[in-house]
């Protein structure tokens, strides 16, 4: 019905209403990506506006221009019909943009009334911070929420519902005529969700705007008025909700060319590496079962958030698992912290490597032998002349570039810090890997790389699971996907069974909806 | 060929520093360089040295032990108590050794299972120690030692005193515990970052617990040495070592954030607080005076570790 590359001409519900923000052939890149192309978003008083797209689509690099935490490389924004010079966010709050972040931003153990009025607390005789009336105020910018809200309790014991509400009366209290909010229903059930529907409608009707980004597509029609489409820093589409379907936008989201070159998946065998039955943690996931083939890659996909690091957290044993079982090569495991799961044959790669990967100030000899210490020890002593070889060789074959063993990990490039973290593991030969975005914010180049390292590994005899969220690469590379949504395996393909539409349609929920 | 100040600096720092004051202090007092001064200098510095090599291990690790200074004073006087009791010299020796192990186990085992940040469990362990010594010795010395007992704190061994000796055993100990075995490398790797190393399958906390009970050991070591030296075991015996402890470990260039640092840089920390204070000493500086400058060098020293980080 629609072609995604040419962009709706936009429709006004009132063509006399002046644009209260205009940002305009946006522009921005960080070292090797290019977070947003010559993107433009706009808001009229008084409407939300959603904005859509994959990870990594630059939705929330878009959020933190507008924020004033980033500065734009390119482009214009203009505010109330004044162009902004200096980016700011202490500028940008003060000419009414408020930033409603996913991870909200308050502070856990002050007050409600403190954490609104956190750094502008009214104060009596110029020292001295005035309770009475931060509770009055407090109390008069809550009415219009019609909750019952001690102003004076802490924070940390609320429900995530009414931090946001929360939120939203810090930003009304700094006079924010534009206010972005961030998955703001990801924390969110049923009857939360309606209110704050309810309440967005209320700040709609006093003129405020409401920039939205949200995945969940189905939640849209209810609440906001257009749309704009992001997908790989472009702005595909703005249009109307009304005039856009579901898939519709899921194509938009996804449609793209297969530009980049995927290693030919060679075969594997019928037995089995693992094999996990009945994976179930409260609020994380239920009743995840599958089984991964030795010389298989199984690809998970899925939005972030839906659970997939915390699932193969709990494979490993880095978090305890409420009930499940798990087999390694066919025999049952009982895996209860890391070092059974090491013990057991399974490597984890994880997806923060300088936060869960590395230790930076060590050197690439002692990181990449970290796991392997316990194998090269002779009577207390390590022996440093059999490390030496294997990480020697460990270098060389995964090409990382160092200009000695002894150098410090936290010098290299982040490419190269991925393969030491490989290597910590590739070392140890074990029976399963699973890889948790192992290219992120990697270069295309090194990307090829890694994964002709997993094929290896997999021809080797492993059995391989990779987590990620760039649907090209969990689609082309492993044998299998498994698509995860809000905690449970929603389905699987085999590579290539399915289109990219099917895929990101299981991964926002939606099932069978997205027609081939 | 172009000589990096930075360089040189950043790696030999401590060194140069120590051989600077050591001239000065040579020129400021013909005494100082005398042998019976150089000896008494190593052999005062042994005693918090060899905890200070103790504490490393604990400090390398980003932890801390505030207990080491009660520990002594328990192992000292249920060392002397054995002594006196007729207990042999190996069993006592012993004795001494476990309840070191023994009060470091504890801080461990609290510190890992408890997750309760180190610096609490052995400010606790401080009191509780202190106190049990007091309790054990009633509040009095406990003295008068046989000859071989006091041959740990007195003797001579081809005439360079025992302290000395078993000060550079335990550095060069240390040194190839942290440098080729396991227990070393994860040491400095848990420092580095704790959980990459539980990610990677190693018990973290099992370590944690053996470099408690190193530091409890090594407190245990000089525990021995002092009441041997002093022939009695004092039930105060320790308080307030734990200040020159930290601080020669601090001054000898390890991080109080942990996975950066050396023994031998413990030793000439340990060493340098040793020639400062005898060279005070000599100079007839006040003793109150002393405690301002020791302050400021450990200041100063834990300045200059930033400024080397940050050039890096």
């Amino acid at each position: 019905m629609l072609d995604g590359h040419r962009p709706l001409h936009l429709l006004y519900a009132q063509t006399d209403v002046k644009t209260l923000l205009r940002m305009s052939g946006i522009s921005k890149s960080f070292p090797g990506v290019n977070a947003l192309r010559k993107v433009d978003f706009d808001l009229v008083p008084g409407e939300v506006h959603a904005l859509v797209g994959e990870n990594g689509a630059g939705k929330s690099t878009l959020i933190k221009i507008l924020a004033g935490v980033y500065r734009a490389d390119e482009g214009e924004i203009w505010l109330k019909g004044r162009r902004i010079a200096s980016t700011d966010p202490r500028a940008m709050i003060d000419a009414g943009v408020s930033v409603i972040y996913q991870e909200l931003t308050l502070v856990p153990y002050l007050s409600v009334a403190e954490n609104i009025f956190l750094g502008r607390e009214p104060r009596r005789a110029g020292l001295l911070i005035d309770w009475k009336a931060m509770r009055a105020e407090v109390e008069r910018l809550l009415q219009p929420f019609k909750l019952s809200l001690d102003p004076f309790a802490k924070v940390y014991s609320l429900g995530p519902a009414y931090q946001q509400v929360v939120e939203i009366a810090k930003a009304l209290s700094l006079k924010a005529d534009i206010i972005v909010m961030d998955e703001p229903t990801a924390p969110l059930t049923g009857s939360e969700v309606d209110r704050l529907f309810e309440i967005i409608r209320n700040l709609k009707s006093s003129g405020v705007s409401v920039a939205y980004i949200s995945h969940r597509l189905e939640e849209l029609h209810e609440v906001a008025d257009r749309v704009t489409i992001l997908r790989d820093g472009e702005r595909i589409i703005t249009a109307p909700l009304s005039s856009l379907t579901i898939d519709d936008i899921i194509r938009c989201m996804v449609g793209r060319r297969l530009t980049e070159q995927y290693p030919k998946a060679s075969n594997p065998s019928q037995d089995e590496a693992l094999r996990v039955e009945g994976l179930s943690k409260r609020g994380v996931c239920s009743d995840i079962s599958f089984r991964v083939k030795r010389g298989e890659i199984l690809g998970f996909a899925g939005l972030v958030g839906a659970g997939r690091t915390e699932i193969m957290q709990l494979i490993y044993g880095y978090r305890r698992k409420d009930a499940g079982r798990i087999f390694v090569k066919g025999k049952e495991v009982r895996i209860r912290n890391t070092r059974d799961a090491v013990k057991h044959g399974i490597a984890l790669i994880p997806e923060e490597r300088k936060k869960h990967g590395l230790i930076l100030g060590l050197s690439v000899r002692d990181n990449s032998a970290l796991t392997i210490f316990d194998l090269h020890t002779r009577a207390g002593l390590i022996q440093w002349g059999e490390i030496g070889k294997l990480v020697r060789q460990m270098v060389s074959s995964l090409g990382i570039r160092t200009p000695s063993l002894a150098q410090t990990v936290r010098n290299l490039s982040g490419g190269n810090q991925q393969k030491v973290v490989l290597s910590k593991w590739f070392v140890r030969r074990c029976d399963v890997y699973i890889f948790d975005e192992p290219t992120r914010g990697i270069d295309v180049g090194a990307k090829v790389e890694i994964y002709k390292l997993m094929e290896s590994l997999a021809a080797g005899g492993a059995g391989i699971i990779m987590v990620s969220s760039e649907l090209l690469e969990v689609m082309n590379v492993p044998h299998r996907i498994a698509v995860v949504y809000d905690g449970r395996i929603v389905k699987e393909f085999g590579r290539g069974e399915a289109t990219q539409e099917q895929v990101m349609s299981y991964a926002l929920g939606f099932g069978e909806k997205a027609a081939s | 060929m172009k000589i990096d100040i930075r360089h040189i600096l950043r790696s030999y720092g401590i060194l140069i520093a120590f051989v600077l004051i050591i001239i000065a202090m040579a020129i400021l007092s013909p005494v100082f360089l005398t042998v019976t001064n150089v000896m008494n200098i190593i052999r005062q510095s042994s005693i918090y040295g060899i905890m200070a090599i103790g504490m490393t291990f604990v400090i390398l690790t980003a932890g801390i032990d505030l207990s080491v200074g009660s520990i002594l004073g328990i192992a000292g006087a249920i060392a002397a108590g054995s002594v006196k009791s007729g207990l042999g010299l190996g069993l006592t020796i012993l004795i001494a050794l476990a309840i070191g192990l023994g009060c470091g186990l504890l801080n461990g085992a609290i510190i890992t299972l408890g997750r309760i940040t180190p610096f609490v469990v052995t400010l606790g362990m401080m009191s509780i120690a202190r106190g049990l010594t007091l309790i054990y010795t009633k509040g009095y010395p406990i003295s008068s030692f046989h000859e071989a007992f006091r041959f740990i704190g007195g003797g001579d061994l081809i005439s360079i005193p025992f302290p000395i000796i078993v000060f550079i055993f335990t550095t060069a100990l240390a040194w190839v515990i942290l440098t080729q075995t396991r227990l070393g490398r994860y040491t400095y790797a848990i420092g580095g970052n704790e959980e990459t190393v539980k990610l990677s399958g190693i018990n973290a906390d099992l370590y944690k617990t053996i470099v408690y009970m190193i530091s409890g050991i090594t407190s245990a070591i000089s525990a021995l040495i002092l009441t041997s030296r002093l022939n009695s075991a004092q039930p105060v015996a320790g308080q307030g070592y734990e200040l020159d402890v930290i601080a020669a470990v601090v001054i000898g260039g390890t991080s109080l954030m942990g996975g950066r640092g050396s023994v031998w840089g413990t030793l000439i920390g340990a060493l340098l607080i040793g020639v400062i204070n005898n060279g005070m000493n000599l100079l007839g500086i006040s003793p109150y005076f002393q405690l301002v400058v020791k302050g400021v060098i450990i200041i100063g020293a834990v300045l200059l570790d930033r400024l080397r980080q940050e050039t890096v």
